[in-house]
């Protein structure tokens, strides 16, 4: 277990909160699409020739994580080196289709300080906008990251 | 590819069917290249150990996916995923079964939507829920 002395002041808190990502921008590839269904192991024919329902071509759920957000930089030094996924909370608003363009930002939403079996943890929630070529949000992801 | 699975046909606590998965690591290597996540801890073996892991682990991403594949194949193709969360409580191994498995938790509508709530998730062979997670689905109605 370690002694770190790492402090979460509510002033580092709030420096965090709100901190945005540079956007990462990517040209959306039926290939790419195809690839990723097979992948995941889903033979969904609307992933690799459309369906009547989907009218095309459509990206299977979680397909977006492929957009390689990038995450936020919160202002101040982590002395953790461990980090463990914690889970993601995904909302749909749009189809994601071959051709599109999509632009992903990162929003640090919450950071806080715990204590727990593994010793000290750094909890960051942040939730990653996904909007396509015209503007409109298509999913948001709101993840939870555990440094230790 | 299941049926289409109609708002009218679903009630609370309705079971979704068991699909068991068996990922192996030619998978893991396929989705560190089509997700672009390339930690070394999902298909090399001495890194993994080196870290203290027991040997390489599934994605947890991964892992959503397959969730997502679960209740969306279960839903059938006119409905529409709305919602999908999951929480990584412990680690799966390539090589070993993965069960899916859920309920309807909730049906209700709102606005114009039929939605259907389910509390879904992935047991390892111990019988362990390493991934549980909720999808919020719209149906379609047999009278529209």
């Amino acid at each position: 277990m370690s002694t770190n002395s790492f402090t979460l002041t509510d002033e580092m808190r709030e420096s965090a909160i709100g901190v945005e990502s540079a956007p990462t921008t990517t040209d959306v590839e039926k290939g790419h699409i195809a690839r990723f269904a097979e992948a995941i192991g889903d033979d969904n024919p609307a992933y690799t020739e459309g369906t009547p329902e989907t009218g095309g071509i459509v990206a299977p759920p979680t397909f977006l994580r492929a957009m390689r957000a990038v995450r936020p930089e919160v202002p101040f030094e982590i002395p953790f080196t461990r980090l463990l996924d914690g889970g993601s909370d995904w909302e749909y608003f749009e189809h994601v289709r071959p051709g599109d363009v999509i632009t992903a930002v990162g929003r640090v939403e919450d950071i806080r300080e715990r204590t727990g079996s593994i010793g000290q943890m750094l909890i960051t929630t942040i939730k990653v906008t996904y909007r396509n070529q015209s503007g409109a949000v298509v999913a948001t992801q709101t993840s939870t990251s555990i440094r230790h | 590819m299941g049926q289409q699975i109609y708002f009218e046909d679903v009630s609370e606590g309705m079971e979704l069917p068991v699909e068991v998965r068996e990922p192996t690591t030619r998978q893991l290597v396929q989705y560190a290249g089509a997700s672009g996540d390339f930690y070394e801890i999902h298909y090399d073996k001495p890194y993994a150990e080196s870290i203290g892991l027991p040997g390489i682990i599934i994605h947890g991403a991964l892992k959503n996916a397959m969730l997502g594949a679960y209740v969306t194949g279960w839903a059938g193709p006119a409905s529409t995923l709305r919602r999908l969360t999951c929480q990584y409580r412990g680690m799966d191994f390539p090589g070993e079964p993965i069960t899916a498995k859920g309920h309807v938790s909730r049906v209700y509508q709102e606005g114009q939507q039929n939605l259907v709530d389910c509390t879904i998730w992935l047991e390892n062979p111990q019988g362990q829920q390493t991934t549980p997670g909720t999808a919020t689905v719209a149906l379609p109605a047999r009278r529209g």
